[in-house]
């Protein structure tokens, strides 16, 4: 289970919290921020380039006639504009860090091609000439030795050679590559610890998954993912709004002065309508600045928590597809179960007592080094305290190793001057013998292996015979194909989220049924080929359904790409990994399940904070509307219901509020809003709760708050 | 029975009989827009009118035969209008000046009938009945037609054919608007509205000798009521005794002007497969409705202490045959819809009651709105709603199976966007020019008010007014004209793009991540989203009119 206790690749450990704690942090991202100033990377961001514009129209305001009133805004404007920049940098910043890491493992030593193009070579002493790595090409064959590190991409064509890989995948424990088979993919970065091998190189310089990975860790390939594009849209529609409601109640004010002419001019309403400042301070309060700001940053966060549980997505497409995903198809082998199966019982037949049939079993399976044989012995010894016999430490004992041919392991053991031989075995392999042997198999035994075989479990009949006398059979070992812990409950919770779990396996429906009974998934494709995987992910998305799935090996590619999320593994083929959106460096079947977790908690977060950013604006509303014509009509006083204690101070008082809330929200829009588990009823009703009650409240207060401070200002009260 | 108790039985009686209404006319209009076979007379029509009704139109070509239809119908009604002297039933009066016949024309086409006249002083029996009356049936067809066609969009799958608009409209027209007109004229004939083809009555009084315009009221009360339209024959419109003579007449009336809205719900959940869906919708609708009616009755009652009564301030503008609630319910179930017709004068209720019947039509008539048009709006507002709600839940938002994309809520933001622009670009824009200010009745909160509500009224298709805005100038009739007309056919535009756009898709089915759209959770949501986006919009405008008149 190497692949399951593999270590998470972290070069930034995901302390968020420390991290945004740190002032260290916002002064590091402040060169950033004011570089992302220009206006040509700022018109991206509609909301945040309308701010930018208010800011700029501001300035001239406040340089034309200046006061405390209109530079405290302008500069909170500006303030508003560089925290949107600085939460953007600060999760570009935890990119980087990770992308500097990796562009150390880049290697510059020149690589060595082979002079004759030709990998059929049975020593490492041939002719090489050398190039450097960026220069190698697509189909070049290049001898990598041991100590030395592979110049780029590609497959193992000769040789075989333990590779460390920890310089990628933070994995320090060095696997084995291969010419042939589903282990040949190498890594460009990584270095070969013993023998050697030729690489066929398989990407284009530049092209190579370091060079991919650094690009995507860097964030520098982001493209806006279908639900940015939609949310960045209906964000849109609403600055429009703003603006438009906004800009149409200056001539509505005008006639109201006009009405009103006896009432005194002040600095947030005159003879020419609502001042300038006044009116961009509006503008900005309403216009959704709080999911403008950190929209961006959102999006980065959820490729960088990908990045931090050992995943790389391709695209931000992918990791937004996770969150949409409705069946999840899973193999059987080494996700629903450990890869091997064990012994869960000793099944006697009428007769033989338990002890017997385990002593033999145990005896017969100490020659037995497969996975399976282990397990019987172990199981001896923990369930009837038979201690583990070294195999030297039995005199004139004869051990028979496990055959494909024989199917059978066992011992012949020298006993009081006669020969006690034990078999173990599959079922029909130790019948048989049992029959030559002269002995007459005891009908209960077809039960026992029927039985087991019902039950998802594989059958091993277990026999003795003792020389000069008669064959027989003393009982079954249950090999049970072991469903990992706590399986069932993830996959209940998937079926909560709505996601259907579909166990695929090359076992027979039956075996298929009480396995996928126990591990409680939804479905399950028995005797699966590749072409039915393939047919099954058709089949789902026919009807609509987006599919997950992950894969290594080659023949896996097809339904890698065919899949909406397909997860190759790291230590599959590069045809996997190349078909797949998503690698697993850790090479962790489960955790598709993270992913989808992380794909939905991406979405979740823009949905709170829009929910958010939008019920914040009934409490500016209310400090800005009667701070602005209450002077006209008195009655609107009646509005000031947080007692904010003057124009000046109220409108002051929202614009802070709107600029610190970016800040107060960065933790979150990294960390991503806390995701429970739980039917698409039951989150919405918690987020409405926290965010959508939540952001009609926090305004009132906080807004209140600062005013207490900013009525401290001389000339604010 | 006090006039409290009578009110409240009154607006119970209403909701009693809207949800008897609800399945078996839902129902009805059902069956009709999706009967396999064409009907002879059917066949008869699409002959004479050269309509393939085998063939299905894509969003585009429906949108094509939309304004083409109504383009002519335009023409046909301004020509008619201008041209009155030469007809026959002309009752003597002369062609109307292009200014207000195009404003009319315009009004009627788009399901507004904004009335910048006094119709017993302008329009014959001819107009009036074959111009006018026949618009109160098609344009309210047109907006049926059109929410049908939204909901086949969620309806069907992978096909680009949304039905075809000359079937939808004849059908309608033929098998829902007619019938129902019919019967409801003969009722309303039986509770004592007049119903002849004399020019005058001349009728001695205790004030004098009076000259009273008679007509076919009876029947056009029927269908302007029925197809949300509301202009009216005479200028008091229902507030006058021919019209609507008893407390039960105005039931019956108040009653055809929600019953189709109200009942679209159904034919929408009948549609897509799912009644609960229809249930949903048709609860949001009433608890925005109910909440209004509340509002307006509240506010009016409020005013009505002793010293109002005295004064009879809360009464004054209302007919003391209908009182407070039966006129609040009437002011409400007309803003709320896109109708217009009046039985009180919205000018002379409270400010505030008279902010909360502005705002039921800032809402964009929704809670039911206009025939069809509520439906749709309604629709496009639940798919706004979705899309938030989807991305708080992990997923891209769907809504009935139908993911809601870039696309879709570029279309949706879009039909947000054009009402509010309309309407406070129109407002913005009147009130920077010195002249427009002399048709406000009232100085200040309360003449903008009058404003407001007259942009609001046009840019919504309502029709209503606060009376005494003098909306008979050149610049109010081309600039409501030109709100009219690109209030109702740009949303008409933006929604049948919507319905091509989700009928292209193939659903999504419905797992628990899956946000169901029929639970309370959603009503509230989508009650909550409409309320907010529509106050947050227009608050700074409102807070100059009938709140500063309210708070003065």
């Amino acid at each position: 289970m190497s692949s399951m206790a593999a270590k998470p690749f972290k070069t930034v450990a995901p302390k968020t919290r420390n991290e945004l704690l740190d002032l260290r942090q916002w002064v590091k991202s402040a060169p950033a921020a004011l570089r992302k100033l220009d206006p040509r990377l700022m018109w991206r961001n509609p909301v945040m380039f309308i701010v930018e514009l208010g800011a700029a129209f501001t300035t001239v305001l406040a340089a034309l006639d200046p006061s405390v009133f209109a530079w405290t805004i302008t500069v909170w404007l500006w303030l508003t504009v560089l925290f949107a920049n600085a939460a953007e940098a600060i999760a570009e910043g935890r990119g980087k860090a990770q992308a500097d890491s990796l562009r150390k493992a880049k290697t510059d030593t020149p690589a060595r091609r082979l002079a004759k193009q030709d990998p059929a070579i049975d020593s490492p002493k041939v002719e090489t000439v050398e190039v450097p790595a960026p220069e190698l090409r697509r189909g070049d064959y290049v001898l990598v030795v041991a100590g030395e590190v592979i110049p780029g991409d590609g497959d193992v064509v000769t040789g075989i050679a333990s590779v460390d890989e920890s310089a990628i995948t933070g994995e320090s424990a060095p696997v084995i590559r291969e010419s042939g088979g589903d282990r040949c993919a190498v890594m460009g970065g990584t270095r070969v610890l013993s023998d050697w091998v030729v690489v066929r190189i398989t990407a284009e310089p530049g092209k190579s998954f370091l060079d991919r990975m650094i690009a995507l860790v860097e964030g520098s390939e982001r493209r806006k993912t279908p639900n940015e594009i939609a949310l960045n849209i209906l964000l849109a529609a609403m600055t429009i709004i703003f603006v438009l409601a906004v800009v149409t109640m200056q001539p509505v004010a005008i006639f109201s002065k006009d009405y009103m002419a006896a009432a005194q001019d002040t600095a947030v309403l005159n003879q020419d309508g609502v001042t300038g400042i006044v009116m961009v301070s509006l503008l900005v309060c309403l216009i959704p600045t709080t999911i403008g700001a950190l929209l961006s940053a959102i999006g980065i966060a959820g490729m960088d928590r990908l990045v931090q549980r050992n995943v790389l997505a391709m695209s931000g497409r992918a990791v937004e597809a996770a969150g949409d995903v409705d069946t999840l198809l899973l193999d059987k082998t080494g996700t629903v179960t450990y890869g091997n199966r064990r012994a869960s019982s000793f099944l006697a037949v009428p007769g033989v007592p338990a002890a017997t049939l385990a002593n033999a079993a145990q005896l017969s399976s100490l020659a037995d080094e497969t996975p399976e044989g282990r397990s019987i012995v172990v199981y001896a010894k923990e369930a009837y305290g038979l201690r583990e016999r070294a195999t030297g430490e039995l005199d004139d004992a004869e051990w028979i190793e496990f055959t494909a041919q024989t199917r059978m392991s066992g011992v012949d053991l020298a006993e009081h001057g006669s020969v006690h031989r034990i078999r173990k075995g599959a079922a029909a392999a130790v019948i048989e013998w049992v029959k030559t042997e002269g002995g007459d198999p005891n009908p209960r035994v077809h039960d026992l292996v029927d039985q087991v075989s019902r039950e998802g479990g594989t059958p091993l009949v277990v026999a003795e015979h003792q020389v000069g006398e008669t064959a027989r059979v003393l009982g079954v070992v249950y090999l049970k194909d072991i469903v990992k812990e706590g399986m069932a409950e993830r996959f209940a919770k998937l079926r909560a989220m709505g996601i259907r779990t579909v166990m695929v396996t090359g076992d027979n429906p039956r075996t298929a049924a009480a396995i996928a009974a126990e591990a409680g998934v939804d479905d399950f494709l028995a005797e699966a080929k590749p072409e039915d995987k393939m047919a099954l992910i058709k089949r789902e998305q026919e009807s609509g359904r987006m599919v997950a799935m992950t894969g290594d090996g080659t023949n896996d590619a097809p339904a890698l790409a065919a899949a909406d999320v397909g997860v190759a593994m790291n230590t599959g083929t590069s045809a996997a990994k190349e078909a797949g959106n998503m690698v697993d460096l850790d090479s962790d079947p489960t955790k598709l399940i993270e992913i989808v977790a992380i794909g939905k908690q991406l979405l979740m977060t823009r949905g709170a904070l829009t929910t958010f950013s939008i019920a914040n604006d009934i409490a500016k509303y209310f400090a800005i509307i009667p701070a602005i014509f209450a002077v006209i009509y008195p009655g609107l006083d009646a509005l000031n219901i947080m007692r904010l204690a003057s124009p000046e101070s109220a409108i002051v008082s929202a614009v802070v509020f709107n600029a610190i809330i970016i800040i107060a929200l960065v933790p979150l829009a990294l960390k991503g809003v806390a995701y429970k588990p739980g039917s698409a009823s039951a989150l919405l009703r918690r987020n409405l709760l926290v965010y959508g009650l939540g952001g009609i409240v926090t305004p009132f207060i906080g807004i209140k708050l600062i005013d207490l401070v900013v009525a401290l200002i001389p000339g604010m009260a | 029975m006090s006039e409290t108790t009578a009110g409240v039985v009154f607006i119970a009686a209403m909701l009693a009989a809207l949800a008897l209404s609800y399945k078996p006319l839902g129902d009805y209009m059902y069956r009709v827009v999706t009967r396999e076979h064409h009907r002879k007379v059917e066949r008869g029509i699409y002959r004479v009118i050269g309509a393939r009704p085998g063939t299905e139109q894509n969003w585009a070509g429906y949108a094509r035969s939309v304004l083409a239809f109504s383009v002519v119908s335009i023409l046909v009604l301004f020509l008619f209008q201008r041209v009155q002297s030469a007809l026959p039933f002309s009752n003597g009066f002369i062609g109307v000046e292009p200014g207000l016949a195009w404003n009319t024309a315009v009004s009627f086409t788009t399901n507004t009938n904004w009335q910048a006249y006094s119709g017993e002083a302008t329009m014959g029996i001819f107009v009036q009945a074959s111009g006018l009356a026949v618009q109160n049936f098609v344009s309210a067809a047109v907006g049926i037609a059109v929410a049908i066609v939204l909901v086949r969009g969620f309806a069907r799958k992978a096909t680009d054919k949304l039905g075809n608009f000359w079937v939808d409209l004849t059908r309608i027209v033929l098998w829902v608007l007619l019938p129902i007109s019919l019967v409801a004229a003969i009722v309303l004939i039986g509770g004592g509205v007049v119903q002849n083809l004399t020019d005058f009555t001349s009728a001695s009084t205790t004030t004098g000798d009076q000259t009273i315009t008679g007509g076919l009221i009876a029947s056009q009360e029927a269908i302007k009521n029925l197809g949300t339209n509301g202009g009216g024959p005479f200028n008091a419109n229902a507030a006058h005794p021919f019209e609507n003579p008893t407390s039960w007449t105005n039931f019956v009336i108040i009653y055809l002007l929600l019953v189709i809205p109200f009942s679209l719900p159904r034919t929408f959940g009948r549609l897509v497969g799912q009644n609960r869906q229809g249930y949903a919708i048709a609860a949001v609708m009433g608890v925005i409705a109910l909440a209004s009616v509340s509002l307006v009755v509240g506010f009016e009652n409020m005013a009505n202490g002793t010293v109002p009564q005295a004064v009879s301030a809360a009464m004054e503008g209302k007919e003391v045959r209908f009182g407070i609630p039966d006129s609040g319910l009437f002011a409400a179930a007309t803003t709320l819809t896109s109708t217009g017709s009046v039985n009180s004068f919205h000018d002379s209720y409270t400010s505030f009651g008279g902010g909360v019947l502005m705002l039921d039509m800032m809402l964009g008539e929704v809670a039911p709105g206009g025939v069809g048009a509520g439906l749709y709006g309604m629709l496009v507002l639940a798919t706004i709603t979705v899309f938030i709600a989807g991305l708080m839940v992990g997923r891209t938002p769907e809504y009935l199976g139908k993911k809601i994309g870039a696309r879709e809520i570029k279309l949706a933001s879009l039909y947000f966007l054009v009402t509010p622009a309309l309407l406070l670009i129109g407002v913005a824009a009147s009130i920077a020019v010195p002249e427009n200010l002399e048709s406000m009745q009232d100085a200040g909160p309360h003449g903008l008010s009058e404003m407001l509500y007259a942009f609001a009224s046009a840019s919504n298709n309502n029709g209503s007014a606060f009376a005494g805005f003098g909306a008979n100038t050149p610049w109010f009739n081309t600039a409501l004209g030109l709100c009219m007309l690109f209030g109702r056919f740009l949303p008409i535009i933006l929604v049948l793009a919507l319905a091509g756009s989700l009928a292209k898709q193939k659903p999504v089915p419905a797992t628990a991540g899956t946000f169901p759209t029929h639970k309370p959770l959603f009503v509230g949501m989508v009650v909550g989203v409409t309320i907010i986006l529509v106050a947050l919009t227009f608050l700074p405008v409102l807070a100059l009119g009938p709140i500063a008149d309210g708070l003065q």
